[in-house]
């Protein structure tokens, strides 16, 4: 199938054609180096392993290393930290060579909404209760949607919240407070 | 018949009331996960994982199963009625089945496409019975050099097979291994990785890390993605095939069965990819290849027989090896350890009710899924109008309330959070998430083995190479990597998952 066929289907294809992916139609050697690596799918991919596997062999130094025989609980993560560190460096090199850029949108937005509502509602799990939490969540999540309807959001909120209410606690006897203090 | 005795003690144990209810949920909720698009069944499954806690084992495998298969069922009905594939594995089968919907001709569609889904269940329940038990009494003899040359060749195929980029494939699954060190090590009293969190002395939890990287990764990358979906429906008429139809499929049906079958055990393999090559043989096999793409039935037949069977045969080295060949039955791998029960060949031995019910609870399922699928599809359809901007607060709190009820526990609902991020940033940089999940469910028991077999053996790493059936796994490792490393290999496998 084609990219054009996937895209009239509403599915975005899995492998994107590269000269549709500059942003702002500009292309690549519009740019300088430095504007390049910052849309460069696989250096950063290749850096997010570096640091990983860097981390994990600092945080092993401090474990007992042991012998080939014997293994010490650091044994185990400083190698697959050196493993990573090994594939990290190749991607990074691998993406420079290429030079394909990130083609998924991230909002930035909805991310920073989302994880937010999650926390409020693992604190108010702890301090408020079980309805307060999980309206919270909802109404929360819900309005890091494209649109923000403020009414339909807060039925949503209603209805889910009773709804859930409902089937976890009256059904399935989850031991939370609906509202604590009451 | 030994095959027969066991198949009867399976459907005994399948028939219990109990397990025919959660059978018959776990359908239904695969077919409705399938239906909706933006939802997928490794998401759903880890969301409804912490809510089985307090079923038995078998019931709650089974209706995970169910979930599974159930979304391949799924998937095809909106793939045929509005050109809508619900699953990645129901891509293909838009070309001829909504090209037949188009013609009026869309209860044909989806009754072979039941049928076909059926048919391969079957022969798959028969073949998981028939193969299984050699296969897991093979695997009895296993000391933990083959154990660890067998986990690594599995997840070196998952990850070379899977689609993308292999060298951050094969570095995802590290990023798994790594992940599942954290927690107590048993050896030394040692919290490794743990950060002082006492939250963290048992390890990350399997459930957290799918719910944060599946649900809220894919929900937050729906989010991102600014197209907005348009359903346009087509009236379904006449749910019988005709004569003809029956005998241009039969063909395909069984060819794609062979397809999915071979794909299913093969690691990293998705049903996708299943389902394309059946595609493409029908195609090629064709008298008129030109009819594909104007409402062929083969081309609906052959892909929707391949992807059930896929599904179904991924189960053969999950349950008889302890080998997950894909995220979702990583997922059951997880969820099996959380009951309690430790993967591998001695399952069939120690637990044959849990065993044979699953495998007989999934020809029951096809059953179900057959008779309810044709009925409900107008039911189905009009689910498809729900706007996504009601669905995904839902998502979000099912997902949150059954983390949180794993252990009672704020940390694990900002743990879940950090993944979600990490979900999103890892499918921005193309690095599949799959892998990591394979890797994280294997690592301890890679570590586990590596460090026994090289405790007996003084510490001298050849015994993987001297030990024979060692060899074998590592050879075919090795030779996994250099056939899909090699260009033109790779350029060909590139454009099948691509679908």
């Amino acid at each position: 199938m084609s990219s054009d066929e996937f895209k009239r289907r509403g599915i975005s294809p899995s492998t994107p054609d590269p000269s549709t992916l500059a942003p702002f139609g500009f292309r690549a050697s519009d740019f300088e180096m430095k504007t390049e690596l910052r849309n460069n799918k696989d250096f950063w991919a290749g850096i997010m392993l570096i640091a990983i596997g860097a981390v994990s062999i600092f945080i092993a130094r401090s474990y007992p290393f042991g012998s080939t025989m014997r293994m010490g609980p650091g044994y185990f993560p400083s190698m697959l930290g050196a493993i990573l560190v090994l594939f990290g460096t190749y991607v990074t090199a691998n993406g420079m060579r290429t030079g394909e850029k990130i083609a998924v949108h991230c909002s930035l937005r909805a991310s920073i909404v989302l994880s937010v509502s999650l926390v409020v509602f693992g604190v108010l799990m702890t301090y408020a209760g079980f309805i307060p939490a999980l309206a919270a969540l909802i109404f929360g999540s819900a309005s890091a949607g494209r649109e923000f309807k403020f009414v339909e959001i807060l039925l949503l909120t209603l209805i889910l919240t009773t709804l859930s209410a409902a089937v976890f606690i009256s059904g399935l006897g989850l031991p939370y407070p609906l509202i604590k203090g009451f | 018949m030994e095959l027969f005795n066991h198949l009867i003690f399976g459907f005994s144990v399948a028939f219990s009331l109990q397990n025919l209810l959660y059978c018959f949920i776990g359908v239904l909720v695969g077919t409705l996960i399938g239906v909706l698009p933006g939802i997928g069944p490794t998401a759903t499954i880890a969301m409804l994982l912490p809510l089985t806690f307090n079923v038995p084992p078998v019931a709650a495998m089974i209706m995970l199963a169910g979930i599974y298969y159930g979304a391949m069922y799924g998937g095809s009905t909106t793939s045929i009625l509005v050109n809508l594939p619900g699953e990645t594995a129901s891509v293909v089968t838009c070309i001829d089945g909504y090209q037949m919907a188009r013609q009026g001709r869309a209860g044909a569609a989806l009754a072979i496409a039941a049928i076909g889904s059926f048919f391969a269940g079957t022969v798959c329940t028969l073949l998981i019975a028939l193969f299984a038990p050699p296969l897991a009494e093979f695997a009895l003899k296993f000391s933990s050099a083959e154990y660890f040359s067998l986990m690594l060749m599995g997840l070196v195929a998952a990850a070379v097979l899977a689609h993308g980029d292999m060298a951050k494939s094969l570095a995802m699954v590290v990023v798994g291994l790594l992940l599942g060190i954290v927690g107590a090590d048993v050896n030394s009293g040692i919290k490794p990785f743990t950060f002082e969190f006492y939250e963290l002395a048992d390890g990350i939890g399997v459930v957290t890390i799918a719910v944060g990287v599946f649900a809220v990764g894919e929900i937050l990358g729906n989010l991102s993605d600014p197209e907005e979906r348009q359903v346009f429906t087509s009236k379904v008429t006449n749910l019988f095939p005709t004569k003809d139809d029956l005998k241009q499929s039969f063909g395909a049906i069984v060819r794609g069965t062979g397809v999915g079958a071979f794909f299913g055990v093969l690691p990293g393999t998705t049903p996708a990819i299943a389902s394309f090559s059946s595609y493409m043989i029908e195609k090629k096999l064709a008298k008129h290849p030109s009819r594909f793409g104007q409402g062929a039935i083969e081309g609906v037949a052959g892909p929707e027989s391949a992807n059930n069977a896929d599904a179904q045969c991924k189960f053969i080295p999950m349950l008889t090896l302890g080998i997950p060949a894909s995220g979702t039955m990583a997922l059951m791998l997880g969820a099996l350890m959380i009951f309690g029960i430790t993967p591998g060949p001695q399952v069939m031995t120690d637990k044959p009710d849990l065993f044979w019910g699953l495998i007989a609870s999934m020809w029951i399922g096809n059953v179900m899924l057959v008779v309810l699928n044709l009925p409900l599809i107008g039911i189905w359809v009009s689910l498809l109008k729900l706007p996504y901007r009601m669905l995904f607060p839902a998502i979000m709190a099912f997902s949150a309330i059954g983390i949180y009820s794993v252990n009672n526990s704020s940390f694990d609902i900002y743990l879940m959070a950090i993944f979600g991020i990490l979900g999103i940033i890892w499918r921005m940089l193309d690095c599949s998430p799959v892998p990591m999940m394979l890797g994280f469910v294997l690592g301890p028991m890679v570590e586990e083995n590596l460090r026994r077999t090289l405790q007996v053996s003084r510490g001298d790493p050849s015994v993987f190479v001297t030990r024979p059936i060692s060899l074998a796994f590592i050879v075919a490792t090795v030779l996994i990597l250099i056939v899909m490393a090699a260009p033109a290999v790779r350029k060909l496998w590139r454009a099948a998952s691509a679908g």
